[in-house]
């Protein structure tokens, strides 16, 4: 008898053991009933818009359950290219070395947009402060180290400033916060570009590393005389002041949903999406602002997810944008929302 | 016969549960090494000693990432150790009858507290602490390399007090369970030749001294792989500097912050490696500790009655 039992006993332990053949697509089962379920990986950042718009959606369409794991851009890249997930998300377009590695050709598209802002700690200034790009740069270059500093001095007339170290404070964590907010110094500084360049992570010649937009701005608010940047949303949320930024066009701008959308209304598209509207043109348009993106195959094997997916993106687009503002992200123009419409027209 | 054939079952059965632990760690060793394949081809030994981590040019070296590790845990265990064999020592020989278990469980308590818990607590009450220490260092200590650089409060000092105060309960428990099973021969003994206290507790800890050791190694093997407190408040940038106000980083650390984002082969790759190195080196940790054991146990008089450490499941 006791042999029996170790014998079934280890017969459901190899049971166990077995991968899973639907689990080897991972683009989920239909259950019983007709019902469709979608799963995509990617980008922390739109999470919270992307589980409302889920969420929202399956209320019209019972039948379409969509999953989204929030494990960051750079695990959604890798595991859409390995086609263990439907779709993927992103807070910085794919390169095009990546592109080349996934099965088959991989179309962006924007869903939302997010900003970036500067927070400090300066004892003694409560009003907002300016910053241009070039000293932005040259304070996480580590090479403006007071804040009394002219260059500071010069934005900001009228303010005064004390004659503290600067502590400078980036992302410990790779995130597209810091990919956007490389993206605009490397625009506007040849140096910056040189020296550190663009990227989830890279390596920062100044300061000290926090992890997430918590730990940032914990930080900055701990430490007399720190500097540190946020997501906007993140900003907006927590009800932190921050600074504003010059853009490209000399005006210096607040941060906020329209000077964010604006940013994306000033770039020309081009048809694959991938554009980084930092430094964007337009009076009105914030200079660190970007898109996130949702990547999808053009040539799905899977042809009813694939119908199911784009029919929730054109939701998402259109009906999906007014729950944007709610949640602190700014949506998308109107030029943007029809040009993507079009496209989707390509996914067969 | 039945009864023989259970037996031979039972023995099969455990066999092939403790050859699981062995086939687990040679399959954790070798997938590290299958997945950081294109970091060793392309760095090789080079890896070990360079400093430069830059996943924009692809350049990696984990230097920095060692020292951290080491230099928090080396100075995390100056502190914790006297602290935590000073508890040890109280529970087991001096304290009341009445507060031993309150205290020993107490300590055990510690043990239990989530990581996270503690990097919260370092980051609020600690971090601040150790910023306003660092701004009344006076100008002239300031110069000395070891207590160079800005008053962040993050940065070395705040990770190897946070460190400390994770590992005394461990260290301090093995301690006080090695100093119980000294037998109570040892210390009659000891007082029948008309030794005081603290030379009957001396002999105690002598004849304990190689699993005490284990205790204090098994707190190094605790400090080597946190990730989580020790990120919080470590500063996160990879530099090799000893001084203890410098932002620095660790090995787990760095492994936490970017693995998340990396999509790059290569720097994937480099990060896997890192953790390859962690476990080479908890495992060389765990080897010269065993090693330094050995050759303490040989000292001992009467090795058999030597506490059979519990530090030896622990650290493996």
């Amino acid at each position: 008898m006791k042999r029996k039992s170790l014998v079934v006993f280890l017969a459901v332990a190899l049971a166990a053991c077995q991968p899973n053949e639907s689990s080897k697509t991972q683009t989920g089962t239909p259950a019983s009933g007709g019902s469709l379920t979608i799963n995509g990986a990617g980008a922390t950042f739109p999470y919270p818009i992307y589980s409302k718009w889920f969420d929202e959606y399956q209320k019209t369409h019972p039948n379409v359950r969509i999953n989204y794991q929030s494990i960051g851009s750079g695990g959604g890249i890798k595991q859409l290219t390995e086609q263990t997930v439907f779709f993927g998300a992103s807070d910085g377009p794919m390169t095009d070395a990546q592109l080349q590695a996934a099965h088959g050709a991989i179309l962006h598209f924007p869903t939302v947009l997010g900003g970036v802002v500067p927070v400090y700690n300066v004892e003694g200034v409560s009003a907002p402060l300016r910053f241009s790009g070039p000293l932005l740069a040259g304070i996480y270059l580590g090479k403006i180290t007071k804040w009394n500093d002219p260059a500071i001095a010069q934005l900001n007339p009228g303010v005064k400033l004390p004659a503290t170290d600067i502590a400078v404070v980036h992302r410990s964590d790779g995130s597209g916060t810091t990919y956007i907010f490389c993206d605009f110094l490397s625009k506007v500084s040849a140096d910056f570009k040189q020296k550190v360049g663009v990227a989830t992570s890279v390596s920062w010649p100044a300061g000290v590393g926090a992890k997430g937009n918590e730990g940032v701005s914990g930080l900055v608010r701990q430490t007399p005389g720190a500097i540190g940047y946020v997501e906007l949303i993140y900003a907006l949320q927590t009800k932190i002041s921050f600074g504003d930024v010059q853009n490209s066009a000399g005006k210096f701008v607040t941060a906020s949903l329209e000077s964010v959308t604006a940013a994306a209304a000033g770039v020309a598209m081009p048809d694959d999406f991938r554009v980084s509207i930092t430094n964007a043109d337009g009076a009105s348009a914030y200079p660190i602002a970007s898109f996130t993106w949702m990547l999808l195959y053009q040539h799905p094997t899977d042809k009813t997810r694939s119908t199911a997916m784009v029919d929730f993106l054109k939701w998402a687009l259109n009906d999906g944008q007014k729950f944007a503002p709610g949640l602190g992200y700014a949506p998308l123009p109107q030029p943007v929302v029809a040009k993507e419409i079009q496209a989707l027209a390509k996914i067969q | 016969m039945r009864r023989s054939s259970d037996d031979r079952t039972f023995r099969l059965g455990t066999g092939a549960f403790a050859a699981f632990v062995l086939l687990l760690v040679a399959g954790i060793a070798f997938e590290l090494t299958r997945q950081s394949m294109l970091s060793i081809a392309k760095f090789g030994l080079k890896f070990w000693t360079t400093s430069t981590w830059n996943p924009v040019s692809g350049d990696f070296g984990a230097l920095p990432f060692i020292w951290g590790t080491l230099y928090s845990s080396i100075l995390a265990l100056l502190m914790a150790t006297p602290i935590a064999l000073g508890i040890a020592i109280f529970i087991s020989e001096l304290s009341p009858r009445m507060l031993r278990q309150p205290l020993a469980y107490l300590t055990d308590l510690l043990a239990a507290i989530p990581s996270i818990v503690y990097g919260l607590w370092g980051v609020f009450v600690m971090v601040p602490f150790v910023r306003t220490l660092e701004t009344v260092t006076p100008d002239a200590l300031k110069r000395i390399p070891l207590f160079s650089g800005p008053p962040l409060g993050v940065g070395m000092l705040s990770a190897a007090l946070i460190l400390a105060v994770m590992v005394i309960p461990f260290t301090s428990s093995v301690a006080r369970e090695i100093l119980k099973n000294v037998p109570s021969t040892q210390r009659e003994a000891a007082y029948a030749l008309g030794a005081t206290r603290w030379e009957a507790i001396k002999v105690a800890i002598g004849f304990g001294k190689s699993g005490i050791i284990g205790a204090v190694m098994l707190g190094f093997g605790r400090a080597l792989g946190e990730t989580i407190a020790v990120t919080m408040v470590i500063g996160n940038s990879p530099q090799v500097s000893a001084s203890l106000f410098k932002p620095q980083y660790t090995m787990a650390a760095v492994i936490a912050n970017e693995f998340t984002e990396a999509a790059d082969e290569l720097y994937l790759h480099a990060l896997i490696e890192i953790g390859l190195l962690l476990f080479i080196i908890t495992i060389a940790v765990n080897i010269i500790s065993r090693l330094l054991i050995w050759s303490m146990k040989r000292r001992v008089v009467a090795p058999d009655v030597a506490p059979v450490l519990p530090a030896e499941e622990a650290l493996a």
